[in-house]
Order: C-alpha cells, then structure tokens, then sequence
C-alpha cells in the first residue's frame, strides 16, 4: 500500500509515464489513493447532501413557477399536493430583460456594486492606515487595539441595533447635529441617507478585521528591508511604496478577496437596520431574501433566481480575481 | 504566526551616539507633532469604535422605552430593572439555549466533519485534489439567497422547519467547508517530518494523524471550533426564517422580536443586547490573538 504524503504544493507537470487503459488506471489511483478519498469522504457527504442536492433543486426551481400558494404544503391535516409547472428559463428572462427590469434587478445590481466597492475600499483604506499608526512604537499601543476590535468582538446583530437608537429620528446623532446646526437628514428613511447609513455602520463593522489582519502582515515584514531602504536614502512614503506595500500584497489581495465576498453577502446589517421597509437600499442578497420570504405570497421562483445570478456573479468574479493574482505570481493566502 | 513577533529593531540603534551638530532621530522616534497626530487619530478611531457599543449600555439603564430620544434624563433615574425584566420575564434563557443548542451543535459537527479533510488536503495530492479545494471555496461564499429557498422546501418536506437539527445542519453548509480550510492552513504549519517520523515507525496515516498531528493541532482545532461558533451564534438570515416557535428563538432572531409594528421596547432591547454582548465579547477578548493568525496562516508566511 503506497499513500501519497506529498511535499509539492505548486504545479505539477511532466514526468507522466505512458497513460494505461481505464481500467488499469482507476485500479491504480484507488490503490495509490484510497487513503486521502477515505479521508475526505465525509466532507464529500457532507457538501453532496447539504449543498449540492439543495442547489441542484434550487436550480430545478428557477425553472418552474414555484411560489407559495402552489408548492406543497400542509394546512392542519390536510396535505395539499404542489401544483407548480415548469417554464423553462422565463425567471431567468424575466429578471435580466422583463419589463421592469431595472427596477427590480439592474438597479439593486448597480448598487450592490457600489456597496462592495465603497465598503471594502474604506475597510481597506482605513484599517491599513491604523494598522500603520498601531505598527509604530507608542504609548498605550495594546489598549488602542483592544478597543479597536471592539465592533468585532461585539456580535453585528447586537451592535446594528445600537446604531438603529443612534440613527432613528430624534436619537442621538440627528441631536448632535441639531445642536451644530447643521441638517439633520432622516437616516431610516430617505434614500441617500439609507444607503448612507447602512455604508457607514458596516464600514464600522469590518475595519478591525481589516486592521488586525493587515497589521499581522506589517509585522511580518523583515524591518533588515526598511533599514535597508533607509539607508539608500529612501524617505519615509518611498519606504511605504515600495517597501511596506510590495510586502502586504499577500495579506492584501486575501483579505480584500475575502472582504469582497463578505460584503457582497453582507445580510445582517441592511436586513436589521431597514427590516424590509426600505426597497432601495436593498442590497442583491437581502433583495432576494424580500422576494422569496419578505413578502406575500411568497415568489420562491424568483428568489432562488436571484440566488443562482448572485452566486455566478460571485464565481466568476472570484475566477478573474484569482486569474489575475496568478497572472502576478500570487498565491491566495486563504 | 505573525501577532506574535513584535520585535522592533529600534532599540539596537538607539543607543548610537548622536553625531554632533543637527541632532538626528533614531530609526522609530518621531517628533512631537507626529506623535501627537498618531494619538489624536488613535483616540478620535477609539471613540468611534467605542461609542456606539456604550450608548447602548447608557440607553439600557434607562427605565422608560422612550428614553433614547430624551438620554439626558436618564441620569437622573438610571436603574437595572429592564435587566430583572428581561431575566424573569421574558424567553431570555430560552433564546440563550436555543442558541447554545444550535451554535455549539454546529461547532461539534463542523469540526468533526472536517478534521480528517483538512489532514488529507494539506497531506496528500489526490487526482481531483484541486477541484475539490475549488469547492470547498466556491462553498463558502453561498450568498444566503442561494440555498435559502430550496432548503426550507426540502426541511419542510422533513419536517425539520422550526428544529434545532434543520438549522444546525443548515449552518453545516458553510462552517464544513469553512472549519477544512482554516484547518488544512494550520496542518500546513506542522512539520512534514513528523508525519514521515510516525510513518517510519509503523503508523498508517490515519494512525499519524490521530495520534501525532491533533494533538499539536490543538490551537487550531480551537480557531476553527470559535469561528464556527460565533458564525452560527451570529447568523441572521436563515434562523429568522426558519424558527417559528418564539421559545426556540436563536437569541439573534429573539433580539429582532422586542420591536414589532406597533410596539418597541427599545429599553428592554437595549439590555438584553448588553446581556448578549458581555459573554461574546469576554470570550472574543480571550481568544483575539490567534483569530487572525488562523485565517491568514498561509497570507502571513509570505
């Protein structure tokens, strides 16, 4: 029994003996292997039965018409048979090219797209900059941090509420405001405002993981390069240009990645701070979520459509994004 | 690996005598004014991180559930009984154990599952080895929306809608593949030699990874087992869909419960969101250091 403990973790090529038949082949690989899909066997059930059984049918229902008065369902004792037909791709059409069409997709899409980009742009921006400031030596440098990660350690669904005081109309900010005279907009009700608020509250949701993250990296970075730098004569931003950045990118492009996605699929703080009374500020995922539960009846159909189009969406970014790390001869940290 | 090295090279420089003339700083001193700047941003960033969280500390002391508009008063008549209140007479404890239930059911699972996994994709190449790390991938970031739909079809048919066990194995969907990649990234750090030590003296690779590799993976088994935790003690979408008993209320789903159409307690909320807070957030402080360290093992290695 040979069991392949294997060193190699990049690509593989070459040296490949003269193919066998089949069935030679498939005897061989399970002899050679049946250790690791031994090992990886529960995972594999795991993922079969609970993911992709409920995608496969996810997918059947996207081509059907399924909603909540014409599935299966069970009132008292009687059991009431689904009546639901299959249309073919008409959600699918429906969705992208239907007459409303921009209001019900196109526009929830374009600002979804603003949303990850605004919130992973500022999560970026401001965790790498008190990353920096954490990384210098400083008096009171631990307790900073400590207090920093406090939105993180706080679980989201407790600390939207406590924004939700702050924001509501007569709370907390709009009086601050008041007082400073300067206007006091309506933040859970006005549109701009919403969208406003909600980047606001989950930009200060996801800056300490940025910032405990990219600070692991800063600190990983040999200070022999800056003292060399320095001594080029390299002042204090071509050090951070050419030292500090080149020497994150690692960290960097896996946790913007990952900070892309979450963002994407951020459900907890729109769906908690608007509940489902704000229909432009709905983000794709929680939009999906007002069409499939929020809403009567409900349009299963057309909310697991909108699901399938999120996850494409997703795994054709994440496949361009991992294309062109590879293109700079990264590898994704994650 | 990295939170952990903090070593500055500055002290070495420091005591360089400083050349005559112009006086030079030393390599990590800054002037006064940029000191200044550093503290002034630190503090204004640590207020903001703090604030919110503490208002609704101010704001559960206050009696009355219109408090939040007028919090100057508060001063005046600060109490604890929203906290009484919420203990005695509110579906507190049930929310709380429902969430244990389902959090640590979730974690358990999760980790079992994925521990073998984990082993054999950081070990062993396999054909097949790197489409299956793209699904584990691909996995983990299901937007809700996907399987939300199909799977309160097929938990309804099983009669599982409004259970512990169809939100626990709802929450499998992300915390397996999740809790195989945290740990493959913390298998990875272990040293092949001793696989190849345990293998020479007799070990089956199951036998080296039972006996000699989870055990030094302790710390990580801990990092996979707390993510996994709080993401299911913290998940919003599918636990409000999916209870429907008020006394099986994950505590997420009960916090949602205290402000409905016509009513808000919002004094009540207030407390029982600080009683939530205390113990993540003590546990949170407690384990803080090797969160990261876990996820960007591979990222920080460089």
């Amino acid at each position: 029994m040979t069991v392949a403990i294997d060193r190699a973790t990049g690509k593989r090529h070459g040296d490949r003996a003269p193919r066998p038949g089949l069935g030679q082949r498939l005897k061989h690989g399970y002899q050679k292997h049946w250790y690791a899909y031994a090992m990886i066997a529960p995972v594999a059930v795991v993922l079969g039965v609970l993911v992709l059984y409920p995608l496969v049918y996810g997918l059947y229902l996207t081509l059907t018409d399924a909603d909540s008065l014409n599935t299966a369902r069970t009132i008292g004792v009687n059991h009431i048979a689904a009546t639901y037909e299959f249309i073919g791709l008409d959600n699918y059409k429906d969705v992208l090219f239907g007459p409303t069409a921009y209001d019900r997709f196109w526009s929830h899409f374009l600002w979804t797209i603003v949303w990850t980009a605004l919130c992973v742009a500022l999560h970026y921006c401001i965790g790498l900059g008190l990353a920096l400031l954490l990384d210098q030596r400083l008096r009171g440098r631990t307790a900073y941090r400590l207090i920093l990660i406090l939105p993180w350690a706080v679980p989201t669904f407790v600390t939207v509420f406590g924004w939700r005081f702050m924001l509501a109309d007569g709370g907390v900010i709009n009086s601050v405001l008041g007082t400073l005279h300067l206007p006091t907009p309506l933040w859970l009700e006005d549109t701009f405002w919403q969208r406003f608020a909600a980047v606001m509250v989950n930009t200060w949701c996801g800056v300490p993981f940025m910032m405990v993250s990219l600070l692991g990296g800063l600190q990983s970075i040999d200070t022999a390069l800056y003292e060399a730098a320095e001594m080029d004569g390299a002042n204090a931003w071509q050090r951070f240009r050419y030292v500090t950045l080149p020497g994150l990118r690692s960290v960097s492009s896996t946790v913007v990645l990952l900070g892309i996605i979450w963002t994407f699929n951020q459900f907890a703080v729109i769906f908690l701070l608007f509940g489902t009374t704000a229909p432009d500020a709905q983000i794709l995922v929680t939009w999906a979520y007002y069409l499939g539960f929020g809403q009567q009846p409900r349009d299963f159909a057309q909310s697991a459509t909108y699901g399938i189009l999120l996850l494409a969406i997703l795994i054709v970014f994440t496949s361009f994004y991992r294309r062109w790390l590879n293109r700079h001869e990264q590898q994704l940290a994650i | 690996m990295s939170t952990t090295t903090v070593e500055t090279s500055a002290t070495v420089t420091e005591d360089r005598p400083a050349p005559a003339g112009r006086r030079r700083r030393a390599r990590g001193e800054r002037s006064l004014s940029a000191s200044l700047a550093a503290h002034g941003i630190l503090i204004a960033g640590s207020v903001v991180a703090l604030f919110p969280v503490a208002w609704l500390v101010f704001l559960s002391l206050g009696p009355d559930k219109d408090d939040y508009l007028h919090p100057g008063g508060i001063w005046r008549k600060m109490t604890f009984d929203n906290y009484t209140f919420v203990l005695q007479h509110t579906n507190f404890f049930d929310w709380l154990k429902s969430s244990l239930i389902v959090s640590l059911g979730t974690t358990v699972l999760g980790v079992l599952v994925a521990a073998t996994t984990g082993y054999a994709v950081s070990r062993m190449r396999f054909p097949g080895y790197r489409k299956f790390m793209w699904v584990l991938l691909v996995t983990q970031m299901f937007p809700v929306a996907v399987l939300m739909v199909p799977m309160y079809q097929i938990l309804a048919d099983l009669q599982l809608i409004d259970s512990y066990l169809g939100l626990i194995l709802v929450y499998c969907t992300t915390a397996v593949p999740y809790c195989a990649w945290l740990l493959k990234g913390y298998f990875d750090t272990i040293p092949f030699e001793i696989d190849e030590a345990g293998r020479v003296d007799g070990l089956t690779p199951f036998g080296t990874f039972v006996r000699l590799i989870l055990p030094l993976a302790r710390p990580g088994l801990a990092v996979a087992a707390f993510y996994s935790f709080i993401t299911a003690f913290g998940e919003v979408a599918f636990a409000t869909t999916f209870l429907l008993d008020d006394q099986k209320y994950t505590l997420a789903v009960g916090l949602q419960s205290f402000i409905s159409e016509h009513d808000a307690q919002r004094n009540l909320m207030a407390a029982t969101a600080v009683l939530i807070a205390i113990p993540v957030s003590a546990f949170f402080y407690l384990v803080q250091k090797n969160l990261v360290t876990g996820l960007t093992a591979g990222g920080t290695k460089g």
